[in-house]
């Protein structure tokens, strides 16, 4: 290829140049378009809730007034929901994590496990509720109370909780395994004192994830039956005091009805009381704050885990 | 201490190996459980609307598959032959395009940028703040759709300007929301595909004269396409099933329309819908609950299996 003159290589050079550039931009931009709705998306649910925000909202039942209206039984909803959930779910993830990395031989059974997990993670929300409504409520009769959503809740996050686990498991240095195992450590005391200490930060990620994930879920909860309008907390309990001074009150928590917070925000917003929608945002508010402590939380457990610990 | 002999030592490591033995078949029964779980949900939607008992028959044998697919009008309160999914189905594909259509070239443009471009201190800014999205509960999507995409950005620009009607619920603005949930996923998963396209392409362009565009669009993406193709099939697929904000901004009336302005009720909207309300068991409403969530979980199951087979097939290339 020649080029008749040196001007007309510099032109061809110089929009070559310029395409790049502007690609260049035009990918930042997209990068930039998902943030920016998120900020926007953040400042108008704010001004649309600061009027309805305050500690009242937190400490009232539901009402048909929209100024009378609270979350007190979704907050104390979330907190017995992820409690169960997280009881039932994380041993059972874990272990399952463990077996996969530390104990299973190539195989077939182990390549259909796996399989199965990627494919359970990509399973809608809402098959998992219908197979809770189903399962739970249907055939095991245990009622649309907290147990039934929080066992429905820990098969959805399951698949979540396993995966990270893996993965923290497999970053941990097969020297440690060795050395453990030259000393005459059994395989579990192997795995018990040395391998999951060293992968505490990146399962308790997954796991704080997992529950982020569960708590914003609403559709399987609706399905399997969790109230719309309740105006009483799990349990009656209504005070985190009350749990010590009166802890048979706890016995009654798994067979209660309850609400979730993402369910409020759901109902606030389909009322046709447009004045909901103020409450509605406000409740989206106390959510995203809950998730930022959760968050917060999970990343002081990785950060301070991680420091001990280096290879 | 009690002294040691080897019958003590015997009895000692007797436990010990009972205790591993155990230990070990706890947690291979907590592996399969995740068998269990998908055999159940196999099960229960298989139950329901096809299998069936002697005193209750299933739905597909009170109703054919093929009017089921085909049929253009959804009523299971009238009982059995009124029950078609196409309504249904075109609310999830329509709505699905549209998401489709805003997530994947937004995703796949900000996954080059992030690989391609980005130093690795704006990468580490960028893309933690990407993941909000995804972290942020469906719900609250639905909300910003319903309460502020829909009057704020489509009755101004399309029912103002364009003279569009548009709807209170409508399609339009849950395709958009729905497509901004899934950036974070299409992007992140494009961008771990594009990083594991080696270096040595990139710098054999380079050396060769090509710009970052050249690179980026000549070399890269087409090395990493089918790993792309891989992410836009499960990012597809998360849009398919995505209940609560289609919920909220496309509405609950079943609508064979490719209308976006108008409202809709998806598949996932329906179940959410019908669980609602207290259709006895047994009856067509009841189960058709089961035959829209087999249909839909057969058809997420098909692009899962389909994306990591091609994913699969990916790594085996670069690794």
């Amino acid at each position: 290829m020649s080029f008749s003159s040196r001007s007309e290589s510099d032109r061809i050079l110089k929009w070559r140049h310029f395409k790049s550039a502007a690609f260049r931009v035009i990918c930042n931009v997209s990068t930039w378009v998902g943030i920016v709705v998120l900020i926007l998306m953040m400042i108008g649910v704010f001004q649309k809730a600061i009027g309805s925000l305050d500690w009242a909202f937190l400490t009232r039942f539901d009402s048909y007034d929209p100024k009378r209206t609270g979350v007190f039984a979704g907050l104390w909803g979330c907190f017995w929901l992820m409690l169960f959930t997280g009881l039932l779910g994380i041993p059972v993830s874990v272990a399952a994590a463990i077996y996969l990395e530390e104990y299973s031989k190539k195989g077939w059974l182990t390549q259909i496990i796996q399989m199965n997990i990627s494919n359970l993670a990509g399973v809608p929300s809402i098959v998992y509720g219908i197979l809770g409504l189903t399962i739970f409520v249907r055939y095991l009769q245990l009622g649309s109370g907290v147990l039934s959503g929080a066992l429905t809740m820990a098969i959805l996050i399951m698949p979540i909780i396993i995966i990270a686990s893996q993965e923290a498991l497999r970053s941990v240095p097969q020297s440690l395994r060795h050395a453990s195992l030259a000393l005459g450590a059994t395989k579990w005391q192997t795995i018990w004192y040395q391998v999951l200490p060293a992968s505490v930060p990146g399962i308790m990620t997954g796991v704080i994830l997992a529950l982020s994930r569960a708590i914003g879920e609403t559709a399987p909860l609706i399905v399997v039956g969790a109230a719309i309008y309740i105006s009483q907390t799990p349990g009656r309990s209504e005070s985190p005091t009350e749990l010590i001074t009166d802890p048979s009150k706890i016995a009654d928590v798994p067979s209660s009805g309850f609400t979730v917070l993402p369910l409020q925000i759901y109902n606030y917003s389909t009322t046709a009381k447009l004045a909901f929608r103020n409450e509605a945002a406000a409740a989206i508010v106390v959510l995203l704050v809950l998730l930022l402590i959760m968050n917060g939380v999970a990343i002081f457990i990785r950060n301070h885990f991680q420091k001990k610990l280096k290879w | 201490m009690s002294e040691v002999t080897p019958q003590s030592l015997n009895v000692k490591f007797s436990f010990l190996r009972l205790r591993e033995r155990i230990i070990f078949l706890g947690l291979f029964g907590c592996a399969l459980i995740s068998i269990a779980v998908t055999s159940a949900i196999v099960y229960i939607l298989l139950k329901e609307s096809v299998i069936g008992s002697a005193e209750s028959p299933s739905f597909f044998q009170q109703q054919s598959v093929w009017d089921f697919l085909t049929g253009t009008k959804w009523a299971p309160q009238l009982g059995a032959g009124n029950v078609g999914v196409l309504p249904l189905l075109m609310a999830t594909i329509v709505i699905t395009g549209i998401a489709a259509a805003i997530s994947l070239p937004l995703g796949l443009a900000s996954a080059i940028y992030l690989s391609e471009y980005s130093s690795p201190r704006v990468r580490s800014v960028l893309k933690p703040m990407l993941e909000l999205l995804a972290g942020i509960p469906t719900v609250v999507y639905g909300y910003f759709a319903l309460v502020f995409v829909t009057p704020y950005v489509l009755d101004p620009v399309f029912e103002k300007w364009l003279h569009f009607e548009v709807e209170h619920f409508n399609a339009l603005s849950a395709g958009i929301v729905v497509g901004l949930m899934i950036i974070p996923m299409v992007s992140s998963l494009s961008e771990d595909v594009l990083r594991a396209v080696p270096r040595g392409l990139r710098e054999a362009g380079l050396a060769l004269g090509a710009t970052r565009y050249d690179v980026s669009t000549k070399i890269v993406v087409p090395a990493a396409l089918s790993g792309i193709l891989a992410s836009f099939l499960l990012a597809i697929s998360r849009a398919l099933g995505e209940t609560m904000a289609v919920t909220l901004a496309a509405g609950i009336t079943p609508n064979l329309s490719a209308n976006p302005f108008r409202g809709m009720e998806t598949m996932t909207a329906y179940i959410v819908e019908a669980s609602k309300s207290d259709a006895t068991r047994g009856s067509i409403e009841y189960q058709s609950i089961y035959a829209v969530g087999l249909l839909l979980f057969i058809i997420t199951f098909l692009l899962n299996i389909l994306s990591q087979y091609i994913l699969s097939r990916f790594r085996e290339v670069y690794n």
